[in-house]
């Protein structure tokens, strides 16, 4: 036998002598291990969820909204309560600002919506076609309204899914009509579900902004220009996201006459920010989720170590054996701390294991989506083994201590 | 080969002091066999832990092969004690889970390790080539007491310590046992120090030392 596998040889010795108290030591560790990595595994999918979520938006998408902004932290009036966007600064942002592909003004009104005995409230949102591509909609069936239709302000609209099932039930809501608030509107078009979420368009209609108007009136400003509530646009390159986003505010700035230390009365908001955001806050979550599987591993550490001070005193003669026949301190330390190591080692193997396994069944129930990436099990594997090495300190430290000879007195 | 000059060793016994040995000097020869004889608690096995290297003396001096060791730190003892002690105890100590042939390889594992056939070899020269795979539950106590004999010899240190090697054994096999140890001495030079109270083994030996109470009361050549 290689020299050097001398104290793991040894090591298992002492392990599996005492077959059910190791393994029972060893399940302190898999339970901590396997927690620890069933939790990180639910946070780390609940984050992949959200942000695909988000993302299913438009990665490059931003929004404007009317109204004044404070920025993170402040107090701030209610969003759009202050109209101050225009199809106007649409017009201007979609000429003057570069890497813009896409601009959508939109306004948006609670309308009800009757078919037959049917009737529903909901978001009724005028916009321009773009509206479309920009935030990345996608058709079940039909067409959304096209430039011409936009033009002459048709009276058409395209309903989110679950608007659709209300007012339709399993009916084809194609060329069908339904009255919007005073107008008679005919649906070109179903959006695909894109399931319940952030801003799901589900729940929403789209319209013609020139056919909302004639049933809800346009505000306009002071200038005559005609306000909006928000506008919508896709970046090109997402590189130039922060570029974009400060050339779109120097610009509305100064058609808005907002002078030097005037706060700015619009909030840009890109996905990309939010989805670096919600990171941050999804990241935290699962580190709290994982410290707290972390204190069912200490408990298990401190089990480990109960052990190995029992085993020490039991024993006590099999030190004193080695120590007669020339084991340093070092070597009577060495051997229990890698028996500490060995018994946390193998709990966080069995444990990586169960743990996956346990996300892998979660996963496949549908209940949550789970992943396990290869630093959580780096993690629990290095956290496993320090443990060991931790909580094995001592004990091996009193091992290697005891006196030879009262260690061979020792029944 | 074993020097002692003085050696008083004092243990603390809560706020006293007891005293095992008064003084103790002595010489053993390379190749010499010395039987330690003496009453219970008159020191021998005391004696026998320095000599042993596993214990130091309060004070006097301890030369091994010419080297004064009662000073070393006890890493450095217990290299000592890999490299050239070879202990046999009364009550075996071999470690229970392990087969006959593992517990002789352990004797090796603390002076640069040796390998499988120097361990069978060792027990095969105490007659135990058969038994290599049995645990010591599974051994008479001659038997066990062979395999320590074994594991002590498989290193071939130059000193031999025995500590009542006969006290658990009928008298049958502790003659076996005493044969093995002074052809130990007589084959390979080994020098052999045993303690005992049996009168037929210490006569086995060259030398006889008798101690009383920490003390060298006669020493007698056989």
């Amino acid at each position: 036998m290689k020299k050097w596998l001398d104290p793991l040889a040894t090591a298992w010795l002492g392990i599996s002598t005492h077959k059910l108290r190791s393994s029972l030591t060893i399940l302190g560790i898999v339970i901590g291990i396997a927690s620890v990595i069933t939790l990180m595994s639910i946070g780390k999918g609940a984050t992949a969820q959200i942000l695909s979520n988000i993302q299913s938006m438009g990665a490059n998408l931003i929004t404007i909204s009317g109204g004044a902004s404070s920025g993170y932290g402040g107090v701030r009036s209610a969003g759009g309560s202050t109209q101050t966007l225009t199809m106007e600064d649409a017009e201007a942002i979609a000429e003057q600002v570069s890497n813009v592909s896409a601009v959508a003004p939109s306004s948006s009104s609670n309308l009800q919506l009757v078919v037959g005995s049917n009737n529903t409230n909901s978001q009724v949102t005028g916009t321009t076609p773009e509206y479309m591509s920009v935030n990345n909609l996608k058709l079940a069936s039909g067409a959304f309204f096209s430039e011409q239709e936009y033009e002459r302000g048709a009276k058409v609209a395209v309903l989110g899914s679950s608007v659709a099932e209300t007012l339709f039930g399993s009916a084809n809501p194609i060329g069908q009509q339904m009255r919007m608030g005073t107008i008679i509107v005919t649906v070109t078009g179903v959006l695909e579900s894109k399931g319940a979420g952030f801003n799901s368009p589900d729940d929403a209609v789209y319209i013609p902004l020139t056919a909302l108007q004639q049933t809800v009136a346009q505000p306009r400003t002071a200038q005559g220009d005609r306000i909006v509530s928000s506008i919508t646009l896709t970046v090109s390159d997402q590189a130039q996201t922060q570029n974009v986003i400060d050339a779109i505010t120097n610009l509305l700035r100064t058609r808005h006459r907002l002078g030097v230390g005037v706060a700015d009365d619009f909030n840009i908001m890109s996905v990309e920010e939010l989805v670096s955001t919600l990171s941050t806050v999804t990241g935290t979550l699962t580190l709290l989720l994982g410290a707290i599987a972390g204190i069912s591993l200490l408990v298990g550490g401190i089990g480990v170590m109960n052990i190995m001070l029992v085993s020490v005193i039991e024993r006590r003669r099999e030190i004193g054996i080695l120590k007669a026949l020339g084991a340093t301190e070092r070597d009577i330390w060495g051997q229990f701390l890698i028996e500490a190591a060995f018994l946390t080692f193998s709990g966080g193997i069995i444990g990586i294991i169960v743990g996956w396994g346990v996300a892998l069944v979660i996963d496949l129930t549908g209940l949550m989506t789970t992943v396990v990436s290869a630093d959580i099990v780096v993690l629990a594997v290095s956290v496993s083994v320090g443990i060991g090495l931790f909580f094995g300190f001592y004990p091996a430290w009193q091992a290697s201590r005891l006196n030879p000879i009262e260690a061979l007195r020792s029944e | 080969m074993i020097r002692l000059q003085d050696i008083t060793k004092i243990y603390p016994m809560g706020n006293r002091e007891l005293t095992v040995l008064w003084g103790i000097t002595l010489n053993i020869e390379k190749g010499e066999s010395v039987a330690i004889m003496g009453p219970s608690g008159s020191g021998k096995t005391t004696l026998l832990n320095l000599v042993g290297c596993l214990d130091t003396p309060t004070s006097g001096s301890y030369y091994l092969e010419n080297s004064e060791v009662s000073r070393l730190s006890s890493g450095e003892l217990a290299k000592i004690r890999g490299q050239k002690i070879g202990f046999v105890f009364q009550t075996f100590n071999l470690l229970p889970r392990l087969s006959a042939l593992a517990n002789v390889e352990l004797g090796m594992r603390y002076c640069g390790g040796g390998d499988h056939h120097q361990a069978l070899e060792a027990l095969a020269s105490v007659g135990l080539s058969d038994r290599a795979n049995h645990r010591p539950s599974e051994l008479s106590g001659g038997e066990q007491q062979r395999v320590a004999i074994a594991r002590a010899l498989v290193k071939s240190p130059p000193l031999i310590l025995a500590d009542e090697p006969t006290g658990n054994l009928d008298s049958r096999a502790g003659e076996e046992v005493i044969s093995i140890l002074t052809s130990l001495r007589s084959e390979q030079g080994v020098t052999l120090v045993m303690v005992t109270h049996d009168n037929n083994v210490a006569h086995h030996c060259q030398r006889i030392i008798h101690i009383k109470d920490g003390q060298v009361v006669m020493e007698e050549s056989v």
